[in-house]
């Protein structure tokens, strides 16, 4: 469990990453190495180069710019979910952070990194769906803006470019009227979720369900949104029965197929569980935001 | 004046080091220009070895040596058979490195020697071995059927061992019964999992013939005894260092792990330093496991629910290898009856090969699984006769005065006749029963069911044999400039607390402040006679042996005091680390007494002076008189000739959600009974600790071995040990019941935690899900996924 022989690069700007990502044919971005290290550790990973992103100073720091909630590539987990501005800007992010893994690793993980990584079973990806962020990627030709819906492609595998570097991360502040829950399940606190649901549901002032976003993790072989729970919910005034059907109909994105935890059946009963109750959870907070 | 100290919460001795980073364990060890030491293990169960070619590895410039079984000499052998019991039909054993064939993933094929463990793990990748997989069967009920793979290929079937034994009358107890209840239960693989993975350094002073090995051992004695022979070194040639050691449960005491021999072995052939620290994806699939077994129980009662007869028959998986034997299933066939009368038994086994990891004994070592088929067993009995579980159990203890309890025809793994030498089991049932307020629970319950959750009350009661022999030692010595007293023994701690309550026995016997007592152990050059920490022994035949030391060394202090003072010896007194004539302002420190003792030719400092030629204290003290030794020190063993039993009763209170099929452990209780505790606190300790392994075998821990035998989740990520969010407060309540197997009254504490915990959940799971029409859960680890599907059936039946 040790990691093969790699070269170790610690540039100080963006370009100098960009560019020092050109130069070898593989290379690995070294941000929180919180799931970069293991696999080093395991061979699983073997890049001939490891580019530390530490000593880049504009990558740091986690600030609110108008409605977006805008995240460094350095910006640790814990000091995401510690910021007092950034939780009454999205309180979504506080709750779901308290989701990733231990204390200890979020001191190390980056939000950034989890996003770009694109674990299908992790927390943050999903809130990204469901809060409709976006990424801006960095590659030798410039930059670019890339959607959370256009992110992930399966599962550990985005759309990134293998000579791009993400920059930064935007989430939408919570909207008007709008409530929020996370919740998953999970053998262990702090592992990676059986299944976990995002759901932010906006009223209109009438007290009617303008909008739903839900979005899941650990289902499939990317996080996903539930739009078909989602349809369910708009325009109803949200029901228990209403609310349970769109538990009901989040089912048809359960994809995984059965592991050594966990059959699809289950799965599927865990991911209508946790809908129903993200959903009545949204429902309390933004009818009391009403 | 000191106070008595057995007894005592006596805070552990070598915390502050631990805690604070400065123990020292076998990586700590400085060895330097050391080389690293790495395994090629099969990728197979079962495979042919066609061809190795490790010339690529050899070759890389960092690389010191790479070995096959060729290059072994007399070592490339099968290793020892450790309990050659006659039940054993087939022993096989492992070869340090393999020969021809693989026989379970993880088994040691070549060894790679380099400057680091990096290069030597680079090189390990250029090693072509070419396998010929072979077929395998590796559920354990399909390798014990006919037709199975065997594992091994001259043998036609996978049969270690067919144990039988019984007690009583079982087939008359049978045909008498007014009410049979029958129940298959099984309990699956896992492993230890200690935080510090196996370790084995190795130095060679070719100049002086002298090997140190450090190993993580918990038998450092029996690795020091065992290596002289394979390796034909005199004793006083190898010394063996178990230094700190962070746990073993079972998994860190085999003759030999491979890497125990070969380490040695390489650091004395290529004459420089040798270390391996284990990774943890080795210490998954190449230190020993244990817990697959599948039993046939069934309990013969009469209406009243008395419970006339017992017969069981199970699988056990031994994995590849037997180096135990039946050790394992012969301790389950021991606890099979537990602490009723039941004075019918009948009990018979068959020790099966699988192509897996091997199996020896892990904390609980068979018991867990006698524990979770008979107290399964007795839930199932009670609501078959309609009757409460606590008044099932009430009616079948054995009572206080009943003691000793004899199973005539049943033996323990020491072939002693199983007799149980004292308990309160009664009480013990009665003490928890009141601590968990069955009334209150009700109300809690219902309270819980009309919002639609779900409380169900857990129970099982648990008992373990400790002590085992054959014996242990122990060396105490007064230091003559300090005054101090050495407490050397032959036992090695994995973090148990040796250190402190040796100390505490001794300090009361001696008089000195527990901080005047020095523990040395797990060093074969501090004492080298004993068997190690392992069978919940350690307490008792250590500490006996400790008590009986220091009896001795007091007497010396004693007697050489009243001749130094020419006093009687009733008149002295021994307290405060000095030895002080009653109703006189008159004394000598034990420092003075130990100087005295032991006569000079040429006294090093003044004090010295006293027992030399040139002192005052006349002719007659500067010789050593006829039957006496120099100075303060006396040795002592302690061998049992009786063995404590300890035991207890749990019970949990669990919420079940029945959406996401969890489980919340609302209460988890503990009565506990081992005998006089020497120190509460270090029993409260072992059994938190225990139960918390407990529940990571009753919901968490399982190894996953798929149809090909590849554990598919060897890695902390994925073999769900219990954190500290898993695991509630756990209510400890005691129970002292001296033993009168033992002069300190004492019985073993160090496994006990976990034996009982699969049962309880169990219990408790089904307690709660009850109402939902929800069956029986006879299968640990429980699982979310397990109670979804028993909730589905449930629900499937309902509506069908």
């Amino acid at each position: 469990m040790k990691p093969p022989l790699f070269d170790y690069l610690a540039p100080v700007s963006v370009e100098e990453a960009i560019a020092a990502r050109a130069r070898y044919q593989s290379s690995a971005l070294l941000a929180g190495g919180q799931s970069l290290i293991p696999a080093l550790n395991f061979r699983i990973s073997h890049p001939e180069a490891v580019i530390d992103l530490k000593g880049i100073e504009s990558l740091r720091g986690v600030e609110l710019q108008g409605s977006e909630i805008v995240i460094g590539a350095m910006a640790r987990h814990r000091e995401v979910e510690l910021d007092e501005a950034i939780f009454k800007a999205n309180p979504l992010i506080r709750e779901t952070l308290g989701h990733v893994a231990h204390i200890v690793i979020r001191n190390r993980g980056t939000v950034v990194g989890s996003l770009a990584h694109g674990d299908a079973a992790a927390e943050m990806p999903a809130l990204f769906l469901a809060t409709g962020g976006s990424v801006t990627a960095r590659g030798p030709g410039g930059s670019r803006e890339i959607a959370a819906g256009e992110l992930y492609r399966f599962h550990l595998t985005t759309s990134l470019e293998p000579d791009e570097l993400v920059t930064e991360a935007r989430i939408p502040a919570l909207p008007a009227r709008t409530g929020w829950s996370f919740q998953e399940f999970a053998r262990r606190r702090g592992d990676y979720a059986l299944a976990g649901v995002c759901a932010l549901i906006t009223l209109e002032a009438s007290g009617a369900c303008q909008g739903a976003r839900l979005s899941a993790c650990g289902i499939a072989s990317t996080p996903v949104r539930l739009v078909k729970a989602e349809e369910v919910l708009t325009g109803t005034s949200l029901e228990t029965e209403t609310v349970n059907e769109a538990g009901r109909a989040a089912c048809a994105h359960v994809t995984a197929p059965d592991d050594n935890q966990t059959t699809s059946a289950f799965r599927k009963q865990l991911v209508q569980t946790l809908v129903t109750r993200t959903i009545t959870r949204a429902l309390a907070r933004a009818r009391a935001r009403l | 004046m000191s106070t008595q100290r057995f007894g005592e919460r006596v805070p552990r001795l070598n915390d502050a080091k631990l805690l604070r980073g400065q123990g020292c364990y076998v990586d700590d060890v400085p060895l330097p220009g050391a080389y690293h030491a790495v395994f090629l293990r099969s990728p197979f169960a079962r495979a042919r070895i066609l061809s190795i070619d490790a010339s690529a590895a050899r070759e890389h410039p960092s690389v010191a040596a790479v070995y096959t079984c060729d290059d072994l000499g007399p070592l490339d052998q099968p290793l020892p058979m450790l309990s050659p019991h006659p039940a054993i039909i087939a022993a096989r054993t492992q070869r340090p490195l393999a020969r021809d064939e693989v026989f379970h993933v993880g088994q040691t094929v070549a060894m790679v020697i380099a400057v680091d463990r990096y290069t030597a793990e680079d090189a390990l990748r250029l090693i072509d071995a070419d396998y010929e997989p072979l077929p395998v069967t590796v559920d354990l009920a399909s390798a014990a059927a006919p037709g199975a793979h065997p594992v091994h290929p001259d043998l036609t079937d996978n049969i270690v061992g067919h144990f039988a034994q019984r007690s009583g009358d079982p087939d008359g107890a049978f045909a008498k019964a007014e009410h049979v209840t029958s129940l298959r239960v099984r309990m699956d693989r896992s492993t230890a999992a200690p935080i510090e993975t196996r370790a084995i350094a190795a130095r060679w002073e070719a100049a002086t013939g002298e090997l140190t090995v450090w190993d993580t051992t918990q038998a450092p004695i029996s690795i020091r005894d065992g290596l002289a022979s394979i390796l034909g070194l005199e004793e006083n040639k190898l010394r063996v260092i178990a230094p700190d050691v962070g746990g073993g449960f079972g998994q860190k005491v085999m003759l030999f792990y491979p890497e125990e021999i070969l380490v040695p072995w390489a650091a004395m052939r290529l004459a420089r330093p040798v270390k391996y620290v284990e990774d943890r994806t080795e210490n998954f699939i190449g230190s020993s496991q244990e817990r697959t077994q599948i039993h046939e129980i069934q309990l013969a009662a009469t209406k009243d629910g008395t419970v006339i007869g017992l017969k069981d028959s199970f699988l056990h998986d031994s994995g590849a290898f037997a180096p135990y034997g039946i050790e394992v299933p012969r301790v389950s066939a021991s606890a099979i009856a537990g602490p009723y009368r039941i004075p019918n038994v009948d009990v018979e086994f068959k020790a099966i090969y699988t192509p897996t990891v091997p199996v020896t004994p892990f904390r609980g070592s068979g018991r867990p699984h006698a524990c979770f088929a008979l107290e399964r067993a007795m839930d199932q009995l009670a609501d078959e006769l309609g009757l409460d579980r606590f008044e099932l159990r009430r009616r079948n203890l054995i009572g206080p005065d009943e003691f000793p309890y004899v199973r005539e025809g049943l033996k323990y793994v020491d072939d002693g006749t199983i007799t149980y030498d004292s308990g309160q089991y009664p009480k013990a049932l009665a003490m928890i029963e009141e601590a968990i307020d069955l009334e209150r629970f009700r109300r809690e319950k219902d309270a819980a069911a009309k919002e639609g959750r779900y409380l169900g009350l857990g129970l099982a009661f648990y008992m373990e044999c400790t002590g085992l022999g054959p014996y242990d030692g122990c060396r105490i010595r007064v230091h003559p400039a300090t005054g101090k007293v050495s407490v050397n023994t032959g036992l090695a701690s994995q973090g148990q607390g040796h250190e402190t309550v040796f100390a505490q026995i001794a300090a009361d016997r001696l008089g000195v402040p527990i901080e005047d007592v020095i523990v040395a152990q797990g060093d074969t050059a501090a004492f080298d006679r004993g068997g190690g920490s392992h069978s919940s022994r350690s307490a008792v035949v250590g500490g006996n042996a400790v008590h009986k030391a220091a009896v001795r060394v007091r007497a010396q202090i004693l007697e050489t005091a009243a001749r130094l003072m020419a006093v009687p010896e009733e008149s002295l007194e021994l307290a405060d680390g000095r030895v002080t004539v009653k109703g006189a302002n008159r004394f000598m420190t034990l420092a003075e007494i130990a100087i005295a003792a032991n006569p000079l030719s040429s006294p090093f400092d003044r004090p010295a002076e006293v027992v030399s030629q040139y002192g005052t204290a006349g002719q007659e003290l500067v010789t050593v008189g006829e039957g006496r030794a120099p100075g303060i020190e006396a040795s002592a063993y302690y061998s049992p000739s009786a063995s404590p039993w300890a035991y207890g009763v749990h019970a949990a209170i669990v919420e079940v959600d029945p959406d996401l099929c969890s489980i919340a452990f609302k209460r988890y209780l503990s009565v506990h009974d081992c005998g006089k505790m020497i120190n509460p606190t270090i029993v409260e300790g072992q059994m938190i600790g225990g139960i918390a392994q407990g529940i990571g075998g009753a919901f968490y821990e399982r190894l996953d071995y798929d149809e090909d035998g590849i554990i598919t989740n060897a890695s902390f990520m994925e073999f769900l040990m219990p954190y500290a969010t898993e695991v509630p407060k756990i209510e400890i309540m005691h129970l002292e019941t001296p033993s009168p197997a033992n002069p300190l009254g004492i019985k073993g504490a160090g496994e006990a935690g976990t034996i009982a915990v699969p049962a309880v959940v169990a219990s408790a799971v089904e307690d709660a899900l009850k109402p939902l029409g929800v069956g029986r859960f006879h299968h640990a680890p429980l699982s979310p996924n397990m109670i979804f599907e028993a909730i589905t059936r449930a629900r499937a039946k309902a509506g069908g």
